[in-house]
């Protein structure tokens, strides 16, 4: 539990705090203001510096939560603690709805899209007649646990700095774990988390959600600290300081969000009180001190203060290593393997007017090596898309263990226990290897974000982090399981998304180019635990360059020209094969 | 009726040009350009104060970032400093704009002539448009979309704050370009509105000129489609950046200029007016310019209409134009990966 000791260590300070004698009451308030700052910006951190999703509306869901106990406790007299479940369920409903719509928005189109929605809220609260318009509602009760009535920031303080600390550590806590590991995936972009099984929408979804409860929070709290709530904090203007906020900060990290919070809050308070002094007041010198402050700011830290100062701190983290005595159970398989594990027939692919695969044929069997290769543009790693379901088929079909796979989803082709690598590596460079190759675990695992949040996922986990160690350690790369993937070469990034696939227990493994980067006795290696995979009663089938790798490994060569196959047989049959040769040398060879 | 569309018309050809400024600095540099309706505020209320025969601060202000553009050149190049970096810096961070301001100075009382004014405000906020890509972006020219937006609300507000110190809380408005009034049935074309129009089809064909025939213009396309690629083939990355400030802050300028006789406009409308080209362009993809001057025609004209038949809705009805659009489009595109970072 090292890595809690420093939030400990926080939380005792951050107690201690209000006990300072002579400490201004000011400096209560900010902090106060701060920890509200803070909840939304770590829900911000959540869902766009690990999630990638940028969201401006932010605010609004803080109105929900506000405005939910504002309205409950004036109107109908309920307890301001009822009132807490209610306010963060109207705001995750109120995620849903929007969720539903914006998620699905890509690029650059959501963020503005929630810029939109944010702007419709802001003005929906201002009209609405029983949330007392422009005014908004006043004389909130204040939290109260029997007579102790929390009505001065600094008993208030208390209340939020909990809600600050304990969603600061569940959100630790998501990240580490089997959703958390999906959830960074996405900012990678969606099609390495799908060939997992990773449900892409629905996970993003989730962040949304999540994001919206934190700001929900946030928003019950700011109620029953200024007891009265109007729409002017929850308008577009906030939801982009709560974007500051935890840019500043540094957007992908949990931490970022409350260091931004501090950082932001104080600078614009320091602004407004000391500047007009300074300067007599003239125009608006503090906003233009701090747009000029926040741009330096960026420049000085371009991926926020957090990381920043962490490069400062001289200790490196402990990484415990997983517990290889555990075991997960295998994949559940089809009772009957039949003989023939894939089934091409006259697959198609056209793109506008390209046929990138034009109706190939070929099968893998079981226990087999396929090579698939052929000239750049030959329609191979299109091909490899076809089967995993990346893309569509024009026409034809293609079955899997005897089942026509229909266009399926790629998180239904996995299940089906085909996996892959990709010519183009897609690990996620700031997670290690270690987690990047439990990605692949990811349908063999079973802990959701909820039991993930109050670490009721251990066991699952521990498991899931074993079977990762021992497929790392089965392609060799032990030594540098707790690296970032991204600070490994090329040549052994691709091996560690084929520790990856290994972690689906796969039958049939897909693999892009896995030679291309190695060196010669890197390459030996790969043939010999490809052949023993081969043993183990696995199939590959692969896409190659390297002729002497193929020709010494595979069974069968099936070779492509202009997405038409041209040749298939054994490796001694294809090397004479003129027709092979012509595609690859030209006419005159 | 007819009158509304033609109201529509005249904005919706002002929202086009900032439409297709914010598209090009995108396209280019990756920077969603908040800062754009400072621009036309500064091009605006310079004009204006010109034209009333005051000294407008924005000359000044051109004066303070050359010299803090020149500052950032010499720490950049720290390392290998000679005689003719440090020249050519100088010149044009220091002494152009203190040219400027001279001239500014001296004429300001003078009271030039129309077209005077105009060359001079232009060529003012043209030099704020390209200080401002030295200062805050050229550093970040790496970093990802999020960091450069956040950086581009950061300049939004310093520079709508040094509005405000520059020219007042109060509105002003500037004379018409051209008096002369054509009645054609039941309409009647101001000069005003002409001109307009006639401006904004010049400077279409005349970016569509630029990038279709120029070497420049070329070297912005390529650097817009693959910045690592433009730069291998030598086109200087950093240029194209001060060349899209550059034209972005020119017709900023320009749209302010065109609309300050029709209305007043106070320091902090600039935001309001380019958000609604802003709309357009994300109408037009961020990448489309054509489609961007038709939405920005639909964005005048519904506007138009909305503040005739429901002017406390105006924005409102607006902004949410931008929901059916953003979804249909997102459908139509299916996401497309994109290698981020």
């Amino acid at each position: 539990m090292s890595e809690r000791v420093p939030v400990l260590i926080f939380a005792i300070m951050m107690a201690a705090i209000p006990f300072i004698p002579g400490m201004p009451p000011f400096w209560i308030v900010l902090l106060d203001n701060i920890g509200l700052s803070a909840l939304v910006a770590m829900g911000l951190v959540l869902l766009t510096g690990v999630g990638g999703l940028t969201s401006f509306g932010q605010a609004a869901f803080c109105g929900f939560g506000a405005y939910t106990t504002a309205v409950l406790t004036t109107a109908y007299g309920v307890s301001p603690w009822l009132t807490l479940p209610l306010s963060l369920l109207v705001s995750g409903f109120a995620a849903v709805l929007l969720g539903l719509v914006t998620v699905r928005l890509s690029g650059h189109y959501l963020p503005l899209g929630t810029i939109a929605w944010g702007l419709g809220l802001f003005y929906l609260f201002s009209k609405l007649e029983f949330l007392g318009r422009n005014d908004g509602i006043s004389a909130i009760p204040p939290l109260a646990i029997r007579s102790f009535r929390m009505i001065d920031p600094g008993t208030i303080y208390y209340a939020i700095w909990i809600a600050v600390l304990i969603s600061a550590l569940l959100t630790m806590n998501l990240l580490d774990s089997r959703t958390g590991r999906a959830i960074r995936a996405l900012r990678r972009g969606h099609i390495a988390a799908e060939a997992f099984g990773v449900r892409t929408p629905g996970m993003k979804l989730l962040v949304f959600i999540y994001a919206a409860v934190l700001a929900g929070l946030s928003g019950w709290l700011y109620a029953h600290f200024q007891r009265a709530a109007n729409p002017t904090p929850f308008g577009a203007q906030a939801g982009i300081e709560y974007l500051f906020i935890a840019v500043v900060g540094g957007a992908g990290y949990v931490w970022g969000g409350v260091l931004g919070a501090a950082i932001v809050v104080i600078l614009k308070e320091v602004l407004q009180s000391y500047l007009p002094l300074l300067l007599h007041g003239e125009g608006q010198l503090e906003t233009i001190v701090f747009g000029i402050l926040l741009v330096a700011l960026l420049q000085l830290a371009p991926a926020g203060v957090w990381p920043w100062l962490m490069s400062l701190w001289p200790f490196e983290p402990k990484h415990r290593p997983p517990d290889l005595s555990l075991t997960l159970p295998a994949r559940v398989r089809a009772p009957d393997t039949p003989d023939v594990l894939l089934q091409i027939d006259k697959a198609r692919k056209q793109f506008g007017g390209v046929i990138a695969v034009n109706n190939v044929s070929f099968e893998v069997r079981a226990r087999e090596i396929v090579a698939l290769i052929g000239p750049n543009g030959a329609g191979k790693s299109t091909t490899f898309n076809l089967i995993t379901g990346v893309l569509g088929a024009t026409g034809g079909s293609i079955s899997v263990l005897g089942k026509p796979i229909d266009n399926a989803p790629p998180q239904e082709i996995v299940k089906l226990g085909v996996s892959r690598t990709f010519q183009h590596v897609k690990l996620v460079p700031d997670m290690t290897v270690l987690e990047n190759v439990a990605i692949g675990a990811h349908l063999r695992g079973s802990a959701g974000a909820l039991s993930s949040m109050f670490r009721l996922d251990r066991a699952d986990e521990a498991s899931l982090l074993a079977e990762a160690a021992r497929q790392i350690d089965r392609v060799g790369l032990a030594d540098q399981m707790d690296q970032p993937a991204g600070s490994l070469s090329l040549g052994q990034q691709r091996i560690v998304e084929i520790a990856r696939a290994l972690c689906v227990d796969p039958t049939l493994l897909l693999l892009d180019e896995p030679a291309a980067g190695l060196r010669h006795m890197e390459k030996q290696r790969l043939a010999a635990l490809l052949r023993q995979l081969r043993e183990g009663g696995m199939s590959v089938l692969l896409v190659e360059h390297d002729m002497g790798f193929v020709m010494n490994l595979a069974d069968r060569v099936v070779v492509l020209d202009f997405g038409t196959k041209i040749a298939e047989g054994a490796p001694e049959a294809i090397k004479t094969n003129p027709e092979v040769i012509k595609a690859y040398l030209g006419a005159a060879a | 009726m007819l009158f509304l569309i033609q109201d529509g018309i005249t904005n919706g050809a002002i929202y086009a040009l900032l439409g297709l400024a914010l598209v090009l600095v995108f396209a280019v540099t990756r920077v969603i350009l908040i800062p754009q309706g400072e621009f036309v505020t500064y091009g605006a209320l310079t004009y204006a104060s010109l034209s009333a025969g005051q000294m407008p601060g924005t000359a000044k202000l051109a004066v303070a970032m050359g010299v803090a553009a020149f500052a950032f050149d010499l720490f950049v190049a720290r390392r290998a400093l000679h005689a003719r970096l440090i020249g050519r810096a100088f010149v044009i961070n220091i002494v152009l704009p203190c040219i400027v301001l001279a001239l500014t100075v001296w004429l300001a009382a003078r009271h030039p002539p129309i077209a005077v004014n105009i060359a001079l405000t232009l060529v003012i906020v043209a030099a704020i448009g390209l200080f401002l890509y030295r200062l805050a972006f050229q550093p970040l020219a790496h970093t990802s979309v999020l960091v450069l937006l956040i950086a581009s609300v950061g300049c939004h507000l310093a520079l709508q704050g040094l509005g405000l110190l520059f020219f007042g809380a109060e509105g002003q408005r500037g004379p018409t370009i051209a008096d002369v009034a054509l009645i054609a049935g039941p309409l009647r074309f101001t000069g005003q509105s002409i001109a307009v129009y006639a401006i904004t089809i010049a400077f279409i064909i005349a970016l569509w000129l630029f990038f279709g025939f120029t070497l420049y213009g070329k070297a912005l396309r390529a650097t817009a489609v693959n910045r690592l690629g433009a730069r291998l083939v030598g086109v200087r990355t950093t240029l194209s950046g001060q060349i899209a400030f550059l034209l972005a802050s020119v017709i900023g300028a320009l749209s302010g200029i065109l609309i300050v006789p029709i209305t007043t406009l106070y320091y902090d409308t600039g935001f309001l007016i380019g958000l609604k080209g802003f709309i357009a362009a994300i109408i037009g993809g961020l990448v489309s310019y054509p489609l961007t001057a038709i939405a920005a025609l639909l964005v005048g004209t519904v506007e138009s209409f909305s503040s005739f038949y429901a002017s406390n809705f105006k924005e409102v009805i607006v902004f949410t134009l931008l929901v059916p659009v953003l979804l249909l489009r997102s459908l139509a595109a299916p996401e497309v990966e994109e290698e981020k970072d």
